[in-house]
């Protein structure tokens, strides 16, 4: 009897010795020939990586604990509204803006955490809404902080580490958001191959499980919430920073929505999921919503229901699926 | 004193158009136990179409009657197309699946009748004022209170007095036990589905003034169904009624009494709500 | 014996309106105990061991473990001060392996969960830790196997493999055998017989055969109301305890 492999994202990390090494170097490798072939459209693939960086965030709360949210874009706009704010009047050098912003993205996943996740289900859907909905209404009110309709203007950066200045052509600002990223990504590593994070997999799976054995469910949630909310305001952050500008779309539920669909695309609990999801997406949108962002959105409303009723493990079990379907055995759920 | 009797009328019909789109959507989420954000697309529908009628000469009522009837058709599609495969799967295949269907119906209709928002053209007896004692009133305000009080005690003989009722509160209290008495929760259902959905089409039409038709209807005014149903209880009919009455006024008196503030007052109090009964007003159990 | 009692229960009660589930209920269990606990359909048991656990607040009475109370503690800090149960239905972590179901546990057990965030040495032990206990208890052979692949009387055995990997002084078996074909129960039996004598257990059991052969002593609930105890001799000779189990055999 053949033995299924758990679906955790941790067959692809310990997969050992050089076969595996050259497969996760793969990402980062495409990330520098991305930036030597694709010149004049930086800017493009600036963007695809702070998607990948808020799929990520989203893959933490709802992919590995189970936390299911429509609010993630609270924190992303969050992120990018502290870093904007922060340029424009504090100080204009971007890893201090970036790790604030991060920080008090980070803070307010907290508050809203230890808020909301007591509860569940439909409850905790329309609470994570209501975060966002409260941010943005404050967002479009404060006219004389925020801008409000008009989006927040005149963010001026000052050089990355004092050196390199954000450049024309976006090299600097793809670079940046580069690095950014691969930090975020050591340390989602890190925790979904933790003790930690088998016990996010666990609360997803079973919180009664989890309590008879004595973890504190709700710190567990809190924690991955704030660490997910951190990772969000990150990428809002980068998107202020490289784009020089905030609007009140960045707190919009549309936001919320493209996260998941990019995660559901690529793949959850797989850590490269969120990197072949929100690629895809970004590339293919580029195009599409050049014709009719309309037909776009439809296009991806099908597909998002398409990949529920169909393809559960998302791009990354294409193969799988696609075998599976072949042999005419129904697909096997996690 | 004047002043509080206008925003207690406004905010009933506010709370009576609620009341006619979100019940079909306690029943999804209360029966079928499906986490359903999709919603207000079926409104959507139902007043897209009846604008497309009107345009086209259709008097207003046969128009909405048939933009109802056309939604809850949708409805009853969508329920045996997509829906199905979904109830035995999680919460979260619910959300993404009905979100997806959200962007169908916001991008179909839009690539149908243009980005533009749809007016639902008045007929002259209800766009008209009627004088109700101390002050004119717009007549459409009190036809959605009448519409909305009439729905509501026929909803409540369907749900309270009649055979059909019987079996639809039993299957809400326990979908398992309805099966094991021979009730077929399934056609139970999907008739209710497409009730509900029509309902939802006729609150598009008729609530067209308050809540206006524009693409993102769907998901603007997705909180403010799903706070109705949640408060309300899952699940709950008699809840729903409450709570759409009770956000219809207060979310009014909010905006007429501190108009600047309003919106955070609605979801301050969605918030505060949720978190101190997080099951709702009236959790289902008790009463259907 | 004078020792600290592991659990010490007094007084404990529990209404449901107008309907008392548990009545002024005593109970004490010294380290290594085997208690059986039965009675008949609705006499109370479950609500028993929700209040034990802490998924319901009792309306009255006080429970400590080893000497200290723990009334007023969360369902989860109980069992890390060693109240471990396994439960009638079972609850385990269905898509992840067999070895890490209970590797998780003991990875909680020594509280190693925030300490590390990397893939290091003390998952490693976990997982060995983890092996050790599956051979134990005879299911080391699907231990990389996912549980929702192993066959229904395995997961009860590893049901209780978590709650034994959890170390714990107290053990509530809320019916182990629940499910099991008679046929296979001597399975669950001969597990029950080798666990660590020092645990003092609480066995909550329909199936007779088992208990009877398992505890020492019997504690007989009715409507919430401890109706006797005592010897398994004892208790199935008990007139009161026959016609409580009306013509349901006995032994």
């Amino acid at each position: 009897m053949t033995t299924l492999p758990t679906r955790s994202g941790l067959a692809e990390l310990s997969a050992q010795g050089r076969l595996g090494l050259a497969w996760h170097a793969l990402p980062w490798v495409l990330a520098f020939v991305v930036f030597y072939m694709a010149e004049g459209y930086l800017s493009l693939w600036t963007n695809a990586l702070i998607m990948i960086l808020l799929t990520l965030s989203l893959d933490l709360a709802l992919g590995y604990a189970g936390i299911v949210t429509l609010g993630q874009a609270a924190f992303f706009g969050f992120g990018a509204y502290a870093a904007g704010l922060f340029a424009i009047h504090v100080h204009n050098d971007p890893l201090i803006g970036l790790v604030t912003a991060t920080a008090l993205s980070g803070l307010f996943g907290f508050v809203t955490g230890i808020l909301i996740l007591h509860t569940q289900g439909v409850t905790l859907l329309m609470l994570t809404l209501a975060v966002a909905g409260l941010l943005a209404e404050w967002a479009n009110r404060a006219y004389e902080i925020t801008g409000g309709d008009d989006g927040l203007q005149g963010v001026r950066m000052g050089p990355v580490l004092g050196l390199f200045r954000f450049d024309l052509y976006g090299k600097t600002a793809y670079l940046y958001s580069l690095a950014v990223l691969f930090v975020w990504f050591v340390v989602v590593w890190r925790i979904i191959v933790s003790p930690f994070g088998r016990s996010l997999d666990g609360i997803r799976q079973n919180p009664a499980r989890m309590r008879a054995i004595g973890t504190p469910v709700w710190w567990r949630l809190v924690a991955i919430y704030t660490i997910s909310a951190a990772m969000a305001g990150t990428a809002g952050a980068l998107s202020a920073q490289t784009t020089r500008f905030v609007g009140l779309t960045t707190l919009s539920v549309l936001v919320s929505g493209t996260a998941l669909v990019m995660l559901m695309l690529g793949g959850t609990r797989r850590i490269y999921g969120a990197f072949l999801g929100a690629t895809v997406y970004v590339i293919v949108q580029d195009y599409a919503a050049k014709v009719n962002p309309f037909y776009w959105m439809f296009f991806i409303g099908a597909l998002l229901m398409a990949t529920v009723l169909f393809l559960e493990g998302g791009l990354m079990d294409l193969g799988a699926t696609v075998r599976k379907y072949w042999r005419r055995a129904p697909v096997k759920k996690p | 004193m004047s002043s509080f009797i206008t925003v207690l009328l406004d905010g009933l019909a506010y709370g009576m158009v609620l009341f006619i789109i979100s019940v079909g959507l306690t029943v999804t989420m209360g029966l079928m136990r499906i986490t359903n954000v999709a919603h207000g697309g079926f409104a959507m529908v139902g007043g897209y179409l009846a604008a497309m009628m009107i345009r086209a000469g259709v008097p207003f009522f046969p128009a909405a009657i048939l933009a109802s009837v056309a939604a809850g058709l949708v409805g009853g599609a969508v329920e045996m197309t997509v829906l199905r495969p979904l109830y035995r799967k999680g919460e979260l295949a619910q959300v993404l699946l009905t979100f997806g269907l959200t962007f169908v119906f916001i991008a179909g209709l839009t690539l149908l009748f243009g980005t533009n928002s749809q007016a639902v053209p008045l007929p002259d007896y209800l766009s008209g004022s009627v004088h109700i004692g101390f002050r004119d009133y717009p007549a459409y305000r009190l036809f959605l209170i009448a519409t909305g009080l009439v729905l509501a005690v026929f909803l409540w003989l369907v749900v309270d007095r009649s055979l059909y009722g019987a079996k639809l509160r039993a299957a809400v209290d326990n979908p398992r036990i309805a099966r094991a008495v021979g009730i077929n929760v399934n056609r139970l259902f999907t008739g209710t589905f497409i009730a509900g959905c029509g309902l939802a089409g006729f609150g598009g039409v008729v609530g067209a003034e308050l809540l206006m038709l524009e693409p993102f209807y769907a998901l603007k005014y997705l909180v403010v169904f799903l706070v109705v149903v949640v408060v309300g209880g899952l699940g709950n009919f008699k809840g729903s009624f409450v709570a759409a009455l009770a956000i219809g006024i207060i979310d009014t008196a909010g905006k007429f009494f501190f108009p600047n503030i309003s919106a955070y007052f609605f979801f301050s109090l969605v918030f505060v709500l949720l978190l101190w009964r997080p099951n709702g007003l009236m959790p289902a159990k008790s009463a259907a | 014996m004078t020792a600290t009692p592991a659990l010490s229960v007094s007084g404990l009660s529990k209404n449901f309106g107008a309907l008392a589930v548990a009545q002024s209920i005593d109970l004490d269990l010294v380290p290594g105990a085997r208690m059986g606990l039965i009675g008949p359909n609705g006499a109370g048991k479950t609500t028993f061991v929700n209040l034990l656990t802490g998924m319901l607040r009792p309306d009255a009475g006080s429970i400590s473990l080893g000497g200290e109370p723990i009334d007023r503690l969360k369902p989860e800090d109980r069992v890390r001060r060693g109240l471990a149960r396994t439960h009638q239905i079972n609850t385990l972590l269905n898509e992840t392996s067999v070895c890490e179901n209970v590797a998780i546990a003991i990875a909680e057990r020594d509280r190693i969960a925030w300490r590390t965030l990397r893939f290091g040495p003390q998952w490693r032990a976990c997982l060995d830790e983890a092996q050790d206990r599956l051979r134990q208890i005879g299911i080391a052979e699907v231990a990389d196997r996912r549980v929702s692949e192993l066959p229904y009387g395995q997961q009860r055995l590893l049901e209780i493999a978590i709650a034994l990997a959890l170390k714990p002084r107290v053990l509530l078996l809320d019916e182990p055998a629940a499910g099991v074909p008679s046929a296979e129960s001597h399975v669950i039996h001969d597990v029950l017989e080798q666990l660590p004598a020092d645990i003092a257990i609480l066995i909550i059991e329909h199936d007779m055969d088992v208990v009877f052969r398992f505890a020492r002593e019997i504690t007989v609930l009715v409507q919430g109301r401890i109706l006797t105890r005592g010897e398994p001799a004892v208790i199935a000779a008990n007139p009161e305890v026959r016609a409580v189990y009306l013509g349901r055999s006995v032994v």
